[in-house]
């Protein structure tokens, strides 16, 4: 009998040293938490939903989203905060890094003092921005107008209001950024530069040709990190100006937010369809390219 | 580690001592926004409820207001999770937490009849009402410094031409004539709502066409004017430099200090001016929002938040008592003494003192005979669109144009009509 079972069990599990029902509770909490709330909620998405019971609408739902200007706009927003935050992050991040791996004094405090913003809550952060970027009694304009320059209304300024809070959200996510940026400046062996330096290679070719190449791999886990995060993000966004004024700092998460708020429970589902749809589409693409750069190398 | 083990022990005995005697009694469970003056009123009004039902006693739990508050109220409906008593809107939003399916109807009991009809039609879904109200009716207007008023020998405008005149002669004289506090995106929404005396002076059925999506804002003159109105603001000049990033706090001390000369807002206001302007509450006057007619001035009207009692709830029997003690006289009068006389109470029976500040002596008049209220839109229709104060935002910051304004909120208007399966939409 124990025989037996020793023979069967490569068959069926095709090579794995572990039993397959070895996966099952793994399986039935990914199932229970993740599979059937995904696919309840493609389902919700083409309903209107009060959380008591539902009318199936087909894809309505869909069809208002982008239909009406507000929440177009949250989607061209979203877009505009996920690329110029995760494009300032990299470059911003990377510079960091390599001033944070130079011979430089103090090198750990400021390395502390670069990852500090991590540790502090967001929500404590876009308060404290919002205060500081007031118009007229803020730090940021008080501070501007001693020197004669008359500081435009930060958040207050449609134009403006959303190149602000993603100034705070790269404030808030470069600490990580050089950290990661920092793990693979180490990485990259010494030899090389010295090579390079016999070679009579300058500072500038040494970044070009070695540094640059040799940091891909960091350089793409921040991007695609930070572009993801970019694309969902909500907590600062809410604390600064909620999408304000009016809808001039609105981006898919606050949107679906404020359907949520208002009962729309069908529509935010669908929010939430597209802004999945959003970050597989533009996210995926990324990655392939850069695994086939890494692989180029 | 054992000293601190045996703390540890004692501290979770005397934690489990003191639960076993407060179960002896019953405990009702109470959620209310986050206000500062609904907070001290419903403690005043529990001590004095608790004295007189000694084994019950009432436990307060807050929530964020707006619609942030909405949203904790629908979920906590939704799963069964609302405390034994809530406090949450009347009307428009009364409406969309579904009264029917949630709420335990107060038609047959006593205390009803204690309350005046103009609220009962505001907590009404099918046959039967299910709140008591807990404050007093409100107006929507403009509240003004009595003091800049004096000094440039103004006189309280019952037209909107003369209103504007007034802005001018305040700007003129080097002052701030509006205060604006968009940060608080809700407050925008004043100008608005509170022309809706003057719209249906103009169009007596208009919230009836517009449930019936036979009448639309954008297209109908009348109901497009308090758009308008809050274009012309903007436009005038009139505004304080930081609208866009000043909050309802800030208006409240612009008005008290006589930094701005107007403030629209609900008369609830003189509640909070009360506690953090005491000193400045003599210089705050009231007016009804004017319309173009000068003959024909009258106030927009709010009614006070309700008290609900949820199906889920264990402990309906004592609900129903808290909720009687609060549509009596009784707690009438712990409000006044609490946070001072706000505006005529909607229980039968209830009186105001002979002295009142100036902008509740001012609001008075409109109530009483030979003056005119209307009901706001939302306590006439079900319907009002989420995004209306991103919207007045937005007109009130010069970004959209009053009669853009006017559409969009039209087409959001759409969404919530349908949510509540509304005929015609």
């Amino acid at each position: 009998m124990p025989t037996a079972q020793i023979e069967k069990k490569p068959r069926k599990t095709s090579g794995s040293p572990y039993p397959l029902w070895f996966f099952l509770p793994a399986g039935v909490i990914y199932g229970v938490l993740f599979l059937v709330p995904t696919f309840a909620s493609l389902y919700f998405s083409l309903t209107r939903w009060n959380l008591f019971n539902s009318t199936f609408i087909g894809f309505e739902n869909f069809l208002s989203f982008v239909q009406e200007p507000f929440l177009i706009k949250g989607l061209i927003n979203t877009v505009i905060f996920a690329v110029s935050t995760a494009l300032l992050k990299t470059i911003i991040g990377l510079a960091l890094g390599i001033l944070l791996t130079s011979n430089i004094r103090m090198r750990g405090l400021l390395r502390t003092i670069a990852f500090f913003p991590i540790l502090v809550s967001t929500i404590g952060i876009g308060i404290t921005f919002a205060v500081m970027m007031h118009p007229t009694r803020g730090i940021i304009n008080v501070s501007l107008e001693l020197i004669g320059i008359d500081g435009p209304g930060w958040l207050t300024d449609p134009t403006l209001a959303l190149y602000s809070v993603a100034f705070v959200e790269v404030w808030r996510g470069v600490g990580l950024a050089s950290v990661i940026f920092i793990a693979g400046l180490v990485s990259i062996p010494r030899d090389y530069y010295e090579a390079a330096r016999i070679d009579g290679a300058t500072k500038w070719q040494q970044f070009k040709r070695i540094t640059l190449p040799l940091v891909q791999p960091a350089t793409a886990t921040v991007m695609i990190l930070s572009f993801v995060y970019g694309l969902r993000s909500f907590e600062l966004i809410w604390t600064m100006t909620k999408g304000g004024p009016g809808f001039s700092s609105d981006v898919i998460a606050s949107v679906i937010y404020k359907q949520y708020q208002a009962g729309f429970y069908g529509l935010s589902t669908a929010g939430n369809v597209i802004l999945f749809i959003l970050i597989a589409v533009m996210v995926m693409p990324l990655v392939a390219y850069f695994n086939r750069r890494e692989v180029d190398l | 580690m054992t000293i601190r083990l045996n703390k540890l022990l004692l501290g979770t005995t005397a934690a489990g001592l003191i639960a076993t005697a407060a179960a002896a009694e019953t405990e009702l469970t109470f959620l209310v926004d986050v206000a500062p003056d609904t907070i001290a009123v419903f403690e005043a009004i529990i001590d004095a409820f608790e004295a007189q039902n000694p084994d019950i006693t009432v436990e307060i739990e807050t929530r964020p207001s707006g619609g942030e508050g909405d949203n904790i109220v629908k979920t906590r409906l939704a799963t069964g999770e609302m405390t034994d008593v809530f406090l949450y809107n009347t009307g428009s939003l009364f409406q969309a937490i579904n009264p029917e399916n949630f709420l335990v109807p107060i038609t047959d009991q006593p205390y009803a009849d204690n309350i005046i009809d103009s609220f009962l039609q505001t907590v009404t879904a099918g046959e039967n009402v299910y709140g008591v109200p807990t404050s007093t009716a409100m107006g929507g207007g403009i509240f003004y410094n009595i003091p800049i008023y004096e000094q440039l020998g103004l006189e309280v405008p019952t037209s909107w031409e003369a209103f504007m005149a007034n802005n001018q002669a305040i700007k003129d004289a080097g002052m701030v004539a509006v205060a604006q506090t968009y940060r608080d995106t809700w407050t925008s929404q004043l100008f608005v709502l509170s022309d809706y005396y003057n719209i249906q002076a103009d169009v007596p059925d208009f919230a009836e066409l517009y449930t019936m999506n036979e009448a639309k804002i954008a297209t109908t003159p009348a109901a497009l004017r308090g758009f308008e109105k809050l274009q012309e603001v903007y436009e005038g000049g009139f505004l304080n430099e930081d609208f866009g990033a000043a909050t309802f706090d800030d208006g409240l001390r612009m008005l008290a200090n006589g930094e701005a000369a107007h403030y629209p807002m609900l008369t609830f206001a003189v509640g909070a001016i009360q506690a953090t302007y005491p000193e400045r509450l003599n210089d705050v006057g009231f007016f009804a929002q004017p319309g173009d007619d000068a003959d024909n001035n009258g106030l927009t009207v709010w009614m006070p938040s309700g008290l609900y009692i949820p199906q889920s709830s264990e402990n309906q029997e004592e609900a129903h008592k808290f909720l009687a003690f609060v549509a009596s006289v009784e707690a009438c009068d712990i409000q006044t003494a609490t946070i001072g006389a706000q505006g005529p109470y909607l229980i039968k029976g209830c009186t105001l003192p002979d002295e009142v500040p100036p902008a509740v002596a001012d609001l008075l008049p409109y109530f009483q005979d030979g003056g005119q209220t209307a009901p706001a839109l939302e306590f006439l229709s079900p319907i009002k669109g989420p995004a209306l104060e991103q919207i007045t935002v937005e007109v009130g910051s010069g970004i959209r144009n009053a009669l853009d304004g006017a559409e969009l909120y039209d087409n959001d208007v759409r969404k919530q009509a349908q949510q509540l399966g509304l005929p015609n939409w």
